[in-house]
């Protein structure tokens, strides 16, 4: 099967070591994996924040780049939500670039969404041997409904002990440039998420955003607590033979 | 908006990170979200329709307002025939000038209120004091909050931001006839705030209300409450005199058969509320009198993404989910609309011309539990994208945003600008100045690549 | 002035909504709950608010009714059955509102699922003051009242009488969220259940 990875923009240039996992995550299930390299943005931090305009003009670059594939892997479900759920309302029907939307929008998956709806994997055959607690993001839990997608995943993983995060189904306080633009409630959340995760015990906390991540991460690591952030498909994509770093 | 709430100084970030500050206030909120979040889920989860009510109530509420000059005009002709006399006002001014006509008319200088979100917007009681008509509020959180010379901070429960020992230190501070001994039991308090209002309830001669809902068919108005004060306010004096908003009314009697499952379930998460009082016209021959409300409701009628903040039903349910309001609490909110709802109605109420206003669809991380538990489903996340939009930009923010999106619209450029972060990696400061420090200040940043994922899948991808 | 600002408002509204799409409103919610047993559901709800509640065969309601108002000076509403009116044990007659000790009602009909009664003003249920100013309220609810639903309530009653739906006594849930029975309503609510 021929995929094409959208790798989204904050992985490209902050954590390429995700898209390399998705690589050779879908490589080892026998996909072929294709990047087109003119990608760039999904436009959301612009729309979000209020720039439809350029948000519309990414929204169309991103279906001309991506149009043709019979599916498009996306490791983070705050992107592949915004493709998914908002293209369409932000490229009205009838407007320029409304059919290709329409077309495109739909074969956008997250990471979990293409194991087990599309190849129909549940044990991708990882080995990560530490105890895990799973942070279910805002997007793909209330935007793309992953539900126990991800948990089912991991699961699977030998050696991983999955502990379940208290208060697990609230924000992050990340929220793309809410994070900057209210510092002290977005703080204030992210403390008490650190808070949860402290209380399991685990080793690593991971998640299918690095937008997240990275937010609950720089205060797990500002507080000097010892507690790793990954991304879910390093851990898949881990195995005894190669490990995840 | 509510005079009290009216030029309300400052923004939602620097009010909401006072807020913060506040561990008091934190507790309390955390403790009462939490407890009503959790009553909420386990009623709605006990009806298996509870998706299809909400459909049919949003649908009845978007039908409402496709034709809702049709709807009005019919509630108008039922509540006349039924005894009842129509007004029509405008805006908050012209509200106010008729409520205090219909005052001054009867002769009275005293009116008992009931808890409505109308005529807080419209700030009816320094309306009616500037004509020297004192407003009582008999609601015990209303009352609370105006014994405290307090802002309410919650839809429901607007003195959700005091805990029992610090109501207990208001009653016995503002209110003549608490006892001596009073004690911060709950039972207590409320037992307090009976006596004090019981003989006010029986003497009083006009009474003002608003209405969760108008019955378009029957000229029906139907409130829900829990205390009972709204019983009496309804009841006893011989005048009543109900504000309402022109949202508010519903096509049909047999409606009711979704709301009232809807709104006591999202609101105070019971099965039903203790008590709800439906009257058409002058029940029981009481003289009364509905006053139709606009004041920028049919502003926001006419935008299309935006009117779906008129289904409202004031629930507040969306407030008890909000990670947002939990910590900010509903005065940062600068309105009495506050949380989810608030951010994106007062904006489009009073418009985005304060710094305030301006910040509070920003007021939100975006995360949809407001959503999800909507009983007439309003996206409010969908409407607080779409009032960012319409929002004013800082001209730094704008530059910066432009850049951005030229880099980002382009993969020779992002990838140049890529290429050179990672020549910078070594030089970026564990704090970022300006504007980034929000960032920094709580948070480490990640450390920047050697290459992107780009340029390795160049070299061996 | 009024009158102007009437023309005004629905003008602005014809604009305002001018060209929005029509809605069709789908009722596929239950018209009905499947309740197996409305007498023993019922009082269960109406327990769950912490009313008394008693289960008692009709023809047993004057006794139980006599019973548990001895001693209190009872607001008895028009149309009351005979059966149900309480002896006078103070010898004052009938009582007002604002010196009785309570009132004794029917009801217009009452909901299963939500532990509600709807009174109507009808005959024995008295004026809304008069169910509202005593601090006790004894209401008798004949098992035929008792629907399962909202949506059959809704369509058992007439809007043009003043209603009143109870459900439970006066309660607050203003001091932190924690619910306190007992405001400005009727303090105590005693419902007999009167089974055929
Ligand atoms: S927006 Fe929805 S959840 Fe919030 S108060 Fe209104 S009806 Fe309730």
């Amino acid at each position: 099967m021929r995929v094409a990875l959208f790798i989204t923009c904050v992985n490209d240039t902050l954590f390429p070591g995700t898209g390399k996992a998705v690589v050779s995550l879908l490589r080892r299930l026998g996909c072929e994996v294709d990047f087109p390299a003119a990608q760039t943005c999904c436009g959301q931090m612009h729309v979000n924040t209020g720039y439809r305009e350029e948000g519309v003009r990414l929204a169309r670059h991103f279906t001309e780049v991506f149009a043709g594939y019979d599916a498009v892997v996306a490791p983070s479900g705050s992107c592949a939500a915004m493709v998914r759920e908002q293209y369409p309302k932000l490229v009205k029907p009838g407007s320029r670039g409304a059919a290709a939307v329409a077309a495109v929008a739909p074969k956008v998956y997250e990471l979990t969404e293409f194991l087990l709806d599309v190849l129909k994997v549940e044990d991708v055959g990882a080995y990560f041997p530490h105890r895990v607690t799973y942070h279910p993001t805002c997007h793909s839990l209330r935007g793309l409904r992953l539900g126990d997608r991800p948990a089912r995943l991991l699961r699977n993983v030998r050696g991983l002990d999955l502990v379940p995060l208290p208060g697990a189904e609230e924000c992050c306080g990340f929220g793309g440039t809410f994070a900057v633009k209210n510092p002290a409630v977005s703080s204030a959340m992210g403390a008490d998420k650190v808070r949860g995760v402290l209380d399991t015990g685990a080793e690593v906390l991971c998640a299918a955003d690095n937008s997240c991540l990275m937010h609950i991460g720089g205060m797990l690591g500002r507080q000097r607590t010892g507690v790793r952030v990954m991304h879910l498909a390093e851990i898949l994509a881990s195995t005894e033979e190669v490990k995840a770093s | 908006m509510s005079a009290t709430f009216l030029g309300m100084p400052g923004n939602f970030p620097k009010n909401s990170a006072r807020a913060v500050q506040n561990s008091q206030l934190r507790y309390n909120l955390r403790k009462a979200t939490h407890t009503i979040r959790g009553k909420r889920a386990s009623v709605v989860g006990e009806l298996p329709d509870w998706q299809e009510l909400r459909a049919a109530g949003k649908a009845i509420k978007d039908e409402t307002l496709r034709h809702l000059d049709r709807y009005l005009l019919q509630l108008e002709a039922a509540v006349t025939a039924a005894g009842g006399h129509v007004h029509w006002a405008r805006d908050a001014a012209e509200a106010n000038r008729i409520v205090a006509g219909l005052v001054k008319a009867t002769g009275e200088r005293e009116v008992v209120k009931v808890k409505s979100m109308a005529t807080q917007e419209i700030g009816l009681n320094e309306a009616l004091a500037a004509e020297g008509i004192t407003a009582y509020e008999t609601d015990l959180a209303e009352l609370i909050v105006q014994l405290g010379d307090d802002f309410p901070s919650h839809i429901l429960v607007p003195a959700i931001h005091r805990n029992r020992a610090e109501i207990r230190e208001i009653f016995l501070d503002r209110m003549a006839d608490a006892p001596p001994g009073l004690t911060d039991e709950p039972a207590a308090l409320a037992e307090a705030a009976r006596v004090h209002l019981r003989e006010r309830f029986l003497r009083s001669k006009v009474a003002v209300s608003g209405a969760n809902f108008m019955i378009a068919e029957t000229g029906t108005l139907v409130v829900l409450e829990s205390e009972g004060n709204g019983r009496m306010c309804l009841t006893l004096p011989e005048t009543l005199i109900s504000v309402v908003g022109i949202e508010k009314v519903l096509p049909t009697w047999r409606d009711l058969e979704v709301f009232l499952q809807l709104l006591p379930r999202s609101s105070t998460g019971e099965r039903m509320n203790p008590y709800t009082s439906t009257w058409t016209g002058s029940a029981e021959g009481q003289d009364f009198h509905l006053v139709l409300l606009d004041n920028g409701r049919t502003d926001v009628l006419a935008d299309e993404v935006g009117r779906q903040a008129l289904r409202c039903i004031r629930c507040s349910a969306c407030l008890n989910v909000c990670p947002v309001y939990e910590r900010a609490g509903g005065h940062a909110y600068g309105s009495v609309y506050p949380g989810p709802i608030g951010a994106i109605l007062t904006p489009q109420l009073r418009g985005m011309g304060s710094e305030l206003d301006a910040s509070l669809p920003y007021a939100s991380s975006l995360c949809g539990a407001c959503y999800d538990v909507c009983p007439v489903a309003i996206d409010i996340p969908e409407v607080l994208v779409d009032l960012r939009a319409k929002a004013p930009h800082g001209a730094a923010e704008r530059a910066g945003m432009r850049v951005a999106g030229w880099v980002l619209n382009d993969q020779a450029r992002l990838a140049a600008a890529q290429r050179a972060a990672s020549r910078l990696r070594g030089l970026v400061p564990r704090r970022l100045p300006g504007p980034l420090s929000a960032w920094t200040d709580t948070r480490d940043l990640p450390d920047i690549p050697e290459e992107s994922f780009r340029d390795w899948w160049e070299r061996e991808g | 002035m009024s009158r102007s600002a009437r023309e005004d408002i629905l003008a602005r509204i014809r604009r305002a909504v001018d060209g929005a799409p029509e809605v069709d409103i789908p009722r596929r919610y239950r018209a009905t709950a499947e309740v197996g047993d409305l007498v023993g559901l019922f009082a269960e709800r109406v327990g769950d608010y912490r009313a008394i509640v008693h289960v008692v065969p009709e023809a047993e309601v004057p006794a139980r009714i006599a019973e548990i108002v001895a001693g209190r000076r009872m607001v008895v509403p028009e149309g009351l059955p005979a059966g149900w009116t309480p002896p006078d044990t103070s010898g004052a007659g009938p009582a007002d509102p604002y010196t009785a000790d309570g009132v004794v009602t029917g009801c217009a009909v009452a909901i299963a699922e939500t532990g509600t009664i709807v009174l109507d003003t009808g005959p024995g249920q008295g004026s809304r003051a008069q169910t509202l100013v005593p601090d006790y309220h004894l209401c008798v609810v004949r098992a035929d009242q008792i629907v399962a639903g909202v949506p059959e309530a809704v369509s058992r009653l007439d809007p043009a009488r003043p209603l009143t739906w109870i459900s439970g006594p006066s309660a607050t849930s203003d001091i932190e969220l924690n619910r306190v029975e007992g405001v400005h309503g009727p303090r105590t609510l005693e419902v007999l259940i009167a089974t055929a």
